[in-house]
């Protein structure tokens, strides 16, 4: 039988707010347990929630950038449950009048097709601590530092068909929030979380099955296996005639599966209320106005610009505008060294593969984008090739310099005076008297590719500073008139 | 000393006829003598009490004229004191001492007020007799026999046994002005949103309210300048601009019209009770008050819509009483779940747990529209009425209770018979308005309370109105027999 995957993804984003969205406590990441949360956060006695505008203008952001409807009056709601982690018992949420409501962004496939994905609501709520089993014998450790934390849940329509679709959309998800700044998308410290609804239904079929909902998978990797397998598991219990309960799952990536988790949760009521320590939020259209005007520039117009004005390919344009501080830092390579497709190529290349080899976020890069369009400069100018200009990179990356002074340094400036060139190409010619018969004897095209071993020498001679063109075109010259006495 | 009124005991501070030192000293041996009798306070902070009228009397010295400056009074042990027990008249934090102020507390504290203790209370205020505190029900001192009412009783029998000049107390559903009725004292539950909530454990969020108590509406004029106004902390208070509550007291009543609920002078009304309150509303009559009889038809409501509203709040804002971080915790707890029913179990009492359990039922999925839903549109009705009514007339008035104080013990197996004791405070909160207790008489040696009711925020008007009042009658000048025990 073939299945239809229908998916659809819920996702916790920590919104990039410097305090919590009800205390004045700090947000800030990996602090010592429990330094960061007062007296609101602790639900302390008689204490109150106080809302952080900062939270509300993230959220209202995110809804103009999916072109969304924004709730001019959204409401917060208690959802009431026991946890250790959830110090007042509830958590405050949105439930009936979110600030989102209905939008959509595109995302791109492999392919490069591009489909429109719903998103049902987008609402604002708090984050909760967290629990710690390690190094607490027998006992749990409680850490409340990331409670009160602003959450912006992104509820997607069941539009996603397939993992690929689904990883797309957090692609572009993350792009698109790191771009309008309200969030770092940092998935390793849970800035970005994803829960999976996933059921399948007979090809062609219009009727949803049922659905499990797969909590807290926090890498795009992760996500993907973690469908895979459900999709499997799911397909195997409708083919041999059983049914999909409708449940949470934990997706366990140690193992790669999913388990269930106790039915005690799914079945939990959660008397939601409307919050009455806090007054409904109510937004001026004219403050939405003004964020709209003030919007930076999205994911899928900066791609644009870069086709039009750098003349990018759309891949090379897709890479470079998908994030934030890479476009920017781009843009600024580009802007210093004055050559947009040589810049594109190196921060492409060289800048991120020495990234992703040291696992390095771009803000830690140890190479500026000042100083990347530096070194770029002497490979226009021709002070060096561009094959030197990697040695160049590697030695700035490993922090001994800017390019003109590690150049300096290492004498790697590109020989480029004919003089030099004209000795050392006579002295390869002279020294390999067999290579120079087979060239003489070969035709146009051959001849093409026995010189490839020559400048190779002359390269080597030189400690590849020689100036390749130039090798080229006096090589060409002494070969051909040195057959040229041969013939005579 | 202790029959003076606040502005009478400034004038003496500032005129050095006595000190804060000697005032507070005096306070704090009538508290040891007679509250035995009453056992009115929870916690009685004898050196923190002296340590402010030290520095009270440095500031005295210094020519600072802050009205309540070196003034002794009690807080219901519901307002977070920093470094102070606060109970909340529950077992659950007999043991919790908060980091922090109250912002009543604090501004108390930063006016020059001493802090004599925390007086007793309903358990998490829910109650309308004291007698669900964890640490015995306080007595009423007219009568110890009697209930002081609840749940701001402490606070009451505290005033009305002249044991502090003022006391601040709450008010979720007449927890001001039903004890303040039963101890022959004068109590304002503010507007929701004058008084600052932050730091006062709550209990039902939409309607809690703190208030002054004291034995004047002078007096409690002079509470209420410091306790009222904005406060960024508490998303529910109101930013309109307070205003000087004592300055309008002297206004005539000429052309005030006086609202007349018929349905608060019903057959549920006790007979003694209603000839009390018309004699005082004869007074306000000869004053030039005019007296119009008015409906508020969804009167009746309050009852069940207030015993829905409330209790669900309560259910929730009762959560983070679990055991984990402070509070009450049960002994060698064998996992989670064991931690939290025992620790709540244990730290709780029946009529906190009644109310947790009304709450989550009436919010549980399935009964939400049957229940909350519906009750929060009554709600909308209720405060219509009173909406309605004053396009008619200024303020409202009636009983503050069905009868006088009940005997200790008497509706304590009945919490039908208690919930029914608040029939004509309940309203008042649900629609927000700011209302009073003024004495107005006795039955039987036991005080009858008057109930105003203004419009939002018209504060200073009932204060005038229970002021013109007080300057017509001595009711509220009578002191309950001295132990009559």
């Amino acid at each position: 039988m073939r299945w239809d995957v229908v998916i659809g993804l819920e996702v916790h984003l920590q919104l990039a707010t410097e305090s919590k969205i009800f205390s004045g406590a700090a947000t800030q990441f990996g602090a010592e347990p429990n330094t960061q949360a007062c007296a609101v956060d602790l639900a302390m006695p008689g204490m109150l929630p106080v809302l952080n505008e900062q939270a509300v203008r993230y959220a209202v952001m995110f809804g103009l950038g999916i072109g969304a409807d924004i709730g001019l009056r959204s409401v917060f709601d208690r959802k009431n449950y026991f946890y250790p982690d959830l110090p007042k018992g509830y958590q405050i949420s949105q439930f009936q009048e979110p600030i989102v409501g209905r939008g959509h962004f595109d995302i791109q496939l492999e392919d490069g097709s591009v489909r429109r994905i719903g998103i049902t609501r987008a609402h604002l709520e708090e984050d909760a601590g967290k629990s710690l089993h390690e190094d607490f014998h027998d006992q749990t450790g409680i850490d409340l530092n990331r409670a009160g934390t602003p959450l912006l849940e992104i509820v997607s329509e069941p539009d996603l068909r397939s993992a690929e679709e689904a990883v797309a959309y957090l692609k572009t998800l993350h792009s698109l929030v790191t771009s309008l700044g309200i969030s770092d998308g940092n998935m390793a410290e849970g800035s970005m979380r994803c829960d999976v609804n996933l059921s399948l239904r007979p090809a062609g079929s219009d009727t949803l099955g049922t659905r499990a909902e797969i909590k807290n998978v926090n890498s795009f990797r992760f996500v993907e296996k973690a469908i895979h397998y459900e999709i499997e598991r799911q397909a195997d219990i409708l083919e041999s005639g059983g049914t999909v309960v409708q449940e949470t799952r934990l997706y366990d990536a140690d193992r790669d599966e999913t388990r269930s988790m106790r039915s005690k949760e799914v079945a939990n009521d959660y008397r939601y209320f409307p919050e009455p320590d806090l007054l409904p939020i109510i937004i001026e259209q004219s403050w939405v106005d003004s964020l709209r005007a003030r919007l930076p520039e999205l994911p899928r117009a900066k791609r644009e610009r870069f086709i039009a004005d750098y003349g990018l390919s759309p891949y090379d344009a897709t890479v470079l505008a998908a994030q934030r501080p890479l476009a920017d830092y781009y843009e600024a390579v580009v802007q210093a060294c004055g050559d947009a497709k040589i810049g594109a190529n190196w921060v492409q290349g060289e800048l991120l593969g020495q990234l992703n080899r040291n696992g390095l976020e771009l803000a830690q890069s140890p190479v500026s984008a000042e100083a990347l369009a530096a070194l770029i400069q002497r490979i226009v100018d021709g002070s060096i090739s561009g094959k030197i200009g990697k040695q160049v990179f590697e030695a700035m990356w490993a922090g001994e310099g800017d390019a003109d002074s590690i150049i300096e340094a290492r004498g790697l400036r590109q020989v480029s005076d004919s003089g030099a060139l004209e000795g050392m190409v006579a002295d390869v010619i002279r020294g390999n008297p067999e290579q120079v018969a087979q060239y003489q004897a070969a035709d146009e095209a051959r001849r093409k590719k026995l010189s490839g071993f020559f400048v190779g020498q002359i390269m080597k001679l030189s400690k590849g500073q020689a100036n390749p063109q130039m090798v080229n075109d006096l090589l060409t010259q002494q070969l051909d008139s040195a057959s040229a006495n041969g013939d005579s | 000393m202790h029959d003076l009124s606040v502005a009478e005991l400034a004038l003496g501070l500032r005129a050095k006829h006595f000190s804060s030192t000697e005032l507070t000293r005096h306070s704090l041996a009538r508290i040891n003598t007679l509250d035995t009798h009453y056992n009115s306070f929870i916690t009685v902070d004898e050196t923190g009490a002296l340590a402010a009228a030290a520095q009270a009397d440095a500031r005295l010295a210094n020519g600072d004229t802050s009205p309540l400056l070196g003034i002794p009074l009690a807080h219901k042990d519901i307002f977070c004191t920093e470094g102070l027990r606060t109970s909340c008249g529950s077992k659950m934090l007999d043991n919790f001492i908060p980091p922090y102020d109250a912002t009543v507390t604090r501004r108390l504290r930063e006016a020059g007020t001493v802090l004599l203790g925390k007086t007793n209370m309903d358990e998490f205020a829910m109650g309308s007799s004291n007698e669900t505190s964890f640490y015995g029900a306080a007595q009423n001192p007219w009568n110890t026999q009697r209930v002081p009412g609840g749940s701001s009783g402490g606070s009451a029998a505290a005033v009305a046994a002249r044991l502090a000049p003022l006391a601040t107390g709450t008010d979720t559903g007449g927890s001001i002005r039903q004890p303040a009725a039963f101890c022959g004292i004068t109590g304002l539950k503010p507007t929701y949103g004058r008084v600052s909530r932050l730091g006062m454990i709550a209990y039902a969020s939409s309607l809690d309210q703190g208030g002054p108590m004291a034995r004047s509406a002078e007096d409690c004029a002079l509470l209420l300048n410091v306790m009222a106004g904005f406060d960024p902390l508490d998303s529910t208070s109101s930013e309109r601009p307070t205003e000087d509550y004592s300055a309008g007291l002297e206004k005539p009543l000429a052309g005030l019209r006086i609202g007349l609920p018929r349905e608060f002078f019903g057959a549920g009304l006790e007979a003694n009770t209603h000839t009390r309150i018309r004699d005082a509303l004869a007074l306000l009559e000869q004053q030039g008050a005019t007296l119009v009889d008015i409906n508020l038809p969804h009167t009746e409501l309050s009852i069940p819509t207030y015993y829905i509203i409330a209790p669900a709040e309560a259910s929730t804002n009762l959560s983070r009483y679990d055991g984990v971080r402070y509070g009450h915790r049960c002994e060698a707890p064998r996992d989670l779940h064991d931690l939290y029913t025992r620790s709540r179990q244990e730290g709780f009492g029946d009529e906190v747990k009644r109310r947790i359990l009304v709450g989550t039922y009436a919010l549980s999925a399935g009964y939400y529209d049957a229940y909350y839903r519906k009750a929060q549109q009554v709600r909308r009705l209720i405060r219509q009425d009173f909406l309605d009514a004053f396009t008619k007339v200024d303020i409202i008035a009636g009983p503050t209770t069905p009868g006088p104080a009940f005997g200790i013990g008497a509706k304590t197996s009945d919490p039908l018979a208690m919930y029914l004791e608040d029939v004509y405070t309940l309203a008042v909160n649900l629609a927000g308005l700011p209302a009073m207790s003024v004495p107005a008489g006795h039955v039987e040696g036991l005080p009858v309370g008057l109930q105003l009711i203004g419009q939002h925020f018209a504060e200073a008007r009932l204060l005038n109105v229970a002021h013109q009042l007080q300057q017509a009658s001595d009711w509220h000048l009578q002191a309950p027999p001295e132990a009559n025990v």
